[in-house]
């Protein structure tokens, strides 16, 4: 296949008018022996530098999906993306050759996982780990790649770093785990840094030190965040603006603070919902009716529809478009006015 | 911070269990997989006995010489008329059916079965186990031929393919009966490396090395080579002996060594039919196969062990 002109890497620094990341329009989806599996369905999102988003949405939703794709680490086949782009700094990665991408993999965007101890390497010590970042892709000696370490280690807070560099993954705990996996997704200045459910597997103290510890490292280095999770709690104090999934579909779009006041999809409002409240002690915790969708086979129109409680005969024939409904707001929802009102009132 | 703590409790009560603090190593030198392995195999008694005996069988492969002054290959020292003799202060393990000395003819029969032994162990482990992890981590039609290709070699019954191959070759020697015995084996090998890999392919500490920018060959050969190698390093050490029994096998049937080549396997398959009245000559190169193997397989048992940070 023969290209008139191969999309060259962005340098880095600031990039005219172009978002850090765009996901346009994406649709992801898997072969499977019952057919296609479609996993996204045209989601579209931007990052700036500087910026957290926060992706929300349950199991299945196509959240995590959406950043793997972004990677590049999705399995092709059974993986396809039939149709989308994904801008960085106004390139699209889609269409560059695999070696021009695997360029930007770890350096210019790098990805933390949700389960830090299955997430490194059980026959490493920690140090060689992260050290082993500079050596590949810097080419840095062995001796200065395990001061590097230390120093990154420091600078993820693990206590006694100096002394701890030559330990394996197995003699650390859980948050300690996660911070290591923070210290080799941030060793090369990234600009943009996904973290998928990086808190959902460390206990609830843990989980604010991580987050804190994730939202410092990007107001230092001005990099974008892109926060995976399927806990509203978690990023309410991190996130500038929060995409929320169902589906493989966006429903909502918004700045942090318009959703916490007043969700604008039924989704979005039953997943703010059911978020355990101290002065609701007692009382039977909100859930969502239902299961997620099976993504063999979508419910017509509106894909919620099903479990929706503002559903009308509309929401089952049309599938409601993504409805501008403030200057940084979108709702995927018909009754959008009536969620936004119920929810105020 | 509270998940600090937990770690160092626990480190602490490991090296206090195992008394180890006093002997770590120095903090500012830079740990790797195999400078933490070599440095744990060192402290294991279990490495250091079968070392030790490997050593022994290897120098003693080179310079048979050293062990004995009577050269078996020189037919003035037999004589038929001491055949069968116990052991005795000239004749330490006694003599053969034809009057040899039998401790002289062990110990130079340590070159053919050691040489045969290893170097068939090698070359099936290297075969085997590169072509096993490529096809496991490529997979694809790659993966297809390699595994289609091995099930024909499952089928045929060992015995009658080493016959066989041998039989192309029309001369028995150490090079032929290695040959044959790797051309048979490496699937094994290959199978198991491949179940490994696809084992570890899946987990979620490749997919992070291939988020955070590795290449293929880094994948392959430092992440996921040093998870799925521990099963290759058990079976072929197990290999290994049953190699040396097999050339033995092979002599036996009067296709692998021939006389005057010395080895465990003929010399054993020479004693067979009067056993019962000079046990000797069968009974000492059987204790010296029976402790190579068993060497071997300690030091397979102790590699492992020291390449899983975990057990250490």
């Amino acid at each position: 296949m023969k290209k008139t002109s191969t999309p060259v890497l962005p340098a880095r620094g600031v990039a005219g008018n172009e978002p850090l990341l765009a996901v346009d329009n994406l649709h992801v989806e898997f072969a499977t022996r019952q057919g296609a599996v479609k996993a996204v369905n045209g989601v579209s999102y931007a990052l700036n530098p500087g910026e957290t988003l926060a992706v929300l949405g349950e199991s299945g939703s196509g959240k995590s999906v959406t950043a793997q794709a972004i990677m590049g680490i999705l399995d092709m086949p059974p993986a396809r993306i039939p149709r989308g782009e994904i801008r960085f700094k106004g390139t699209d990665l889609l269409r560059l050759p695999e070696d021009a991408r695997s360029q930007i993999r770890g350096q210019r965007i790098a990805m933390i996982f949700q389960d830090a101890l299955s997430a490194l390497n059980p026959v490493f010590t920690v140090g060689s780990q992260i050290g082993e970042m500079f050596q590949v892709h810097r080419g840095t000696s062995r001796r200065d790649a395990h001061k590097k370490a230390i120093e990154l280690m420091d600078r993820v807070r693990i206590p006694g770093a100096r002394q701890r560099v030559n330990d394996y993954p197995h003699q650390f705990s859980g948050g300690m785990r996660q911070r290591i996996m923070i210290a080799m997704a941030i060793a090369l200045d990234p600009e943009v840094l996904i973290a998928d459910e990086p808190t959902t597997a460390l206990d609830v103290t843990v989980q604010a030190q991580i987050m804190e510890l994730l939202a410092e490292l990007r107001r230092e280095s001005d990099m974008g965040l892109i926060l995976i999770t399927h806990d509203l709690g978690v990023v309410a104090d991190v996130a500038d603006k929060i995409a929320v999934m169902y589906g493989g579909r966006i429903v909502e779009n918004a700045l942090v603070h318009d959703i916490y006041r007043a969700p604008a999809h039924p989704y979005a409002k039953g997943l703010l919902d059911s978020i355990p409240r101290v002065d609701q002690k007692g009382q039977e915790l909100y859930a969502i009716k239902g299961m997620p969708p099976n993504l063999l086979d979508m419910p017509s129109g509106c894909s919620f529809h099903p479990r929706c409680p503002y559903r009308q005969d509309i929401c089952v024939t049309e599938a409601p478009p993504l409805y501008e409904i403030g200057p940084t707001r979108n709702s995927a929802c018909h009754y959008w006015r009536e969620v936004l009102d119920g929810s105020h009132g | 911070m509270s998940d600090t703590l937990a770690p160092d409790v626990r480190r602490g009560a490991k090296h206090g269990k195992r008394g180890r603090r006093a002997s770590a190593p120095k903090p500012d030198r830079v740990a790797s997989l195999w400078t933490d392995a070599w440095y744990d195999l060192r402290r294991r008694p279990l490495f250091i006995g079968s070392a030790a005996l490997i050593i022994v069988l290897i120098v003693m492969a080179a310079f048979p010489w050293l062990f004995t002054s009577v050269d078996p290959f020189d037919a003035a020292t037999c004589q038929l008329g001491e055949a069968r003799q116990g052991m005795s202060g000239v004749h330490w393990f006694g003599t053969d059916n034809l009057g040899c000395d039998v401790y002289a003819r062990t110990v130079y029969g340590a070159r053919n079965s050691i040489v045969v032994g290893v170097t068939t162990t090698v070359i099936t482990a290297l075969v085997g186990g590169l072509l096993g992890l490529v096809a496991g981590f490529k997979g694809g039609a790659l993966d297809t031929v390699f595994s289609r290709v091995t099930e024909i070699f499952f089928a045929i019954p060992s015995i009658l393919g080493a016959l066989l191959i041998l039989a192309v070759f029309r001369t028995g020697n150490v090079w032929t009966v290695m040959l044959a015995l790797a051309v048979l084996t490496w699937p094994m090998t290959f199978r198991i490396m491949r179940a490994s890999v696809l084992t570890v392919k899946n987990q979620d500490y490749v997919t992070a090395a291939r988020a955070l920018g590795a290449s293929a060959p880094r994948l392959m050969f430092r992440h996921i080579l040093p998870n799925a190698i521990a099963s290759v390093i058990v079976v072929s050490m197990i290999n290994l002996g049953s190699f040396i029994a097999a050339e033995a096998g092979l002599s036996f049937l009067g296709v692998g060594l021939r006389s005057p080549d010395i080895s465990w396997g003929l010399m054993i398959a020479d004693a067979r039919e009067r056993f019962l009245e000079a046990p000797g000559p069968l009974l000492f190169p059987a204790i010296f196969l029976s402790l190579t193997v068993l060497a071997f397989i300690m030091l397979g048992d102790a590699v492992r062990d020291a390449l899983d940070p975990k057990l250490r």
